[in-house]
């Protein structure tokens, strides 16, 4: 059986009145790469915090490997932390930073240096050993900072939204650069993060947080295709409600489903529906935005509310896309695309 | 911003003009300390360095300097201590009347030294000498404390509110104690405040003339001896001596600590 690097059971923490953590039960297996994914507030950064020792719960367990650590001090974990801000000494050189949590552990001189070039060499910052923090740029600190927590194989490591500070194309690239380190190292990772894509396009498993409380806990594919609540629903990709009258009249049924506007097909008015798993709804084209590689539309329903589907630009071009405003159409999707959300 | 032309010159000569109040007279002070003139005649008849030795060789301005310098590292001392413990507390940690205390840290340079020296002297006159404690260079130098920790205070309390407190985090991340932390991390980090604001500190303490109802006696401090030898015409070519070493001792650690603050607040800042 698989072991469990963090077991956390009715987590909770409030500041001065407002409550941070409310309740969170989380499981997080060994050698994960696992996302803490939510909205700024909604408590994923103070469960991390929690988790290294910054702060302690008002209430609930804290296991690390299966060991309490609930009341322990940061530097009695076995946990590093890439912090936002990175948090490089800036009165140390780059081998000086990450060999520092060698040095607090008395591990010899010249193993020390060993073991720093090494780790440098992992985030691919070989030669950089002599410069000072502030002689580097935003994605080198970056890889720095991840060197440092990475130099002491720790059983976890905490990132604290480590790429939010980069521009969009460094991101992207380290986004899988992290993922590749990830497997190399075989530790477990643990990624605060308020950007959908980015939990998505890395992570083992996800835990959406909404208001203290974790929403959802699934791969990228269920947390998409599955959402749990309208609040996943809408905070992981675009969510396309359908509700109350015309929800009843197109799926049979009353509720509230949510269906990704990629599965959504646009047709002429006149198709029938191919097969009979498909539903369709017929409605007028209010807008249409084009971008680039697709093509977004806002169709109007005939029987009340709206729905956004979106097409790959196989043949279409931005000329004529414009003119489908205001034309009739047909909209088709398998009848399983459609989630039901609780209310 | 743009200025007119007009608005530009009457700006500098404004500055020109104020400069030349504060500094204009210093600068006499030292020339006429080089004015062989005992009444100092306008313009001197020429320079000497005489006084400059007659000075040297003044018992009583030589006490008085050395007081003024014990007085004056007496008082840093305190002031670093409790200064640095108090930003510590204020910019680290979250308590209850924390604003207050930043308050009445930094009130006493505001209030009128006279009020503080006169506050000081009653105290410690009927809390002390009781006791057995008389006013000396003791009570001088919690006088001049008073103040100093303000200056200390505020150049600590800025650095540590530029530095994250994420550093010592981190270092508690990577294993170390909160001692540890302190020591690795945060000393360096903050030491050239502390040293800025301890030139400071040394350098208000040395001329400070106020607290004076601080000390006994027997107690001179330079500013005290300037001020009791003022008024006798013959000592004037030796107090102005005094004077301009008094500036000069003030210049210099003013002069280094506004360095110091110059050169860590841009290579601190990662």
């Amino acid at each position: 059986m698989e072991g469990m690097a963090i077991r956390l059971q009715g987590l909770r923490k409030s500041f001065g009145g407002t409550t941070a953590v409310d309740g969170v039960d989380l499981e997080i297996r060994d050698g994960e790469f696992f996302s803490m994914l939510g909205p700024s507030g909604s408590g994923k950064t103070t469960v991390l915090r929690l988790v290294a020792g910054f702060e302690t719960p008002d209430e609930g367990r804290i296991e690390l490997a299966g060991q309490e650590v609930t009341g322990l001090a940061p530097f009695e974990r076995d946990v590093h932390t890439v912090f936002q801000d990175y948090a490089l000494f800036p009165h140390m050189t780059v081998e000086q930073n990450v060999a520092y949590g060698l040095r607090i552990r008395r591990i010899p001189k010249a193993e020390r240096l060993v073991r720093a070039r090494k780790a440098l060499a992992e985030v691919r910052l070989e030669g950089y050993g002599q410069r000072r923090p502030a002689q580097l740029s935003g994605g080198q600190r970056q890889r720095v900072a991840l060197a440092r927590a990475l130099v002491g194989r720790p059983r976890v490591l905490l990132l604290d939204e480590p790429l939010g500070a980069l521009d969009l194309k460094l991101r992207e690239q380290m986004q899988v650069e992290l993922k590749a380190i990830q497997r190399e190292v075989g530790i477990t990772f643990v990624f605060v993060t308020h950007d959908q894509e980015e939990a998505l396009t890395t992570s083992d498993r996800i835990a959406v947080f909404d208001q203290g409380r974790i929403a959802q806990v699934g791969t990228p594919a269920e947390i998409y295709e599955r959402p749990a609540t309208p609040f996943v629903a809408s905070f992981v990709g675009t969510s396309n409600l359908l509700e109350g009258e015309a929800a009843h009249r197109i799926t049979g049924s009353a509720g509230t489903y949510n269906i990704r506007p990629e599965k959504i097909r646009v047709l002429k008015e006149s198709a029938e529906a191919d097969e009979p798993e498909h539903a369709t709804a017929t409605g007028t084209v209010s807008e249409v935005v084009y971008l680039g590689d697709a093509t977004r539309f806002l169709v109007d329903l005939d029987g009340g509310g709206r729905l956004t589907a979106l097409q790959q630009n196989l043949e279409t071009s931005s000329a004529d896309v414009a003119a489908y405003r205001g034309t009739r159409v047909r909209l088709q999707w398998h009848r399983r695309h459609a989630v039901r959300l609780p209310s | 911003m743009h200025l007119s032309r007009t608005a530009r010159t009457a700006l500098r000569i404004g500055a020109g003009l104020g400069f030349a109040v504060i500094y204009v007279p210093l600068l006499l002070v030292l020339v006429n300390s080089l004015n062989p003139d005992r009444t100092a005649s306008w313009p001197p008849p020429g320079l000497t360095v005489r006084w400059w030795s007659v000075a040297a060789h003044n018992s009583g301005a030589r006490d008085a300097l050395w007081v003024s310098v014990k007085a004056g590292l007496g008082a840093t001392a305190v002031a670093l201590v409790l200064g640095t413990l108090i930003a510590f507390a204020v910019a680290r940690h979250r308590f209850f009347g924390r604003d207050t205390v930043s308050f009445i840290v930094v009130l006493p340079i505001a209030l009128p030294g006279i009020v503080t020296g006169i506050a000081l002297n009653s105290a410690f006159s009927t809390v002390l000498e009781p006791l057995g404690v008389g006013l000396g260079l003791f009570t001088v130098i919690v006088g001049h404390a008073t103040f100093c920790i303000v200056v200390v205070f505020n150049n600590v309390v800025a650095r540590l509110r530029r530095t994250a407190g994420s550093y010592e985090e981190a270092a508690m991340d990577l294993g170390a104690t909160s001692f540890r932390a302190f020591v690795d991390i945060t000393f360096p980090l903050v030491r050239s405040a502390l040293l800025a604001g301890g030139l400071l500190a040394f350098a208000l303490s040395f001329d400070e003339i106020v607290t004076t109802f601080t000390a006994g006696p027997g107690i001179e401090t330079l500013p005290i001896w300037i001020f009791g030898n003022m008024t006798r015409p013959q000592q004037a070519p030796v107090v102005n001596v005094v004077a301009a070493v008094l500036v000069l001792l003030s210049v210099i650690p003013i002069y280094l600590a506004q360095r110091l603050s110059a050169d860590t607040a841009t290579s601190s800042r990662v």
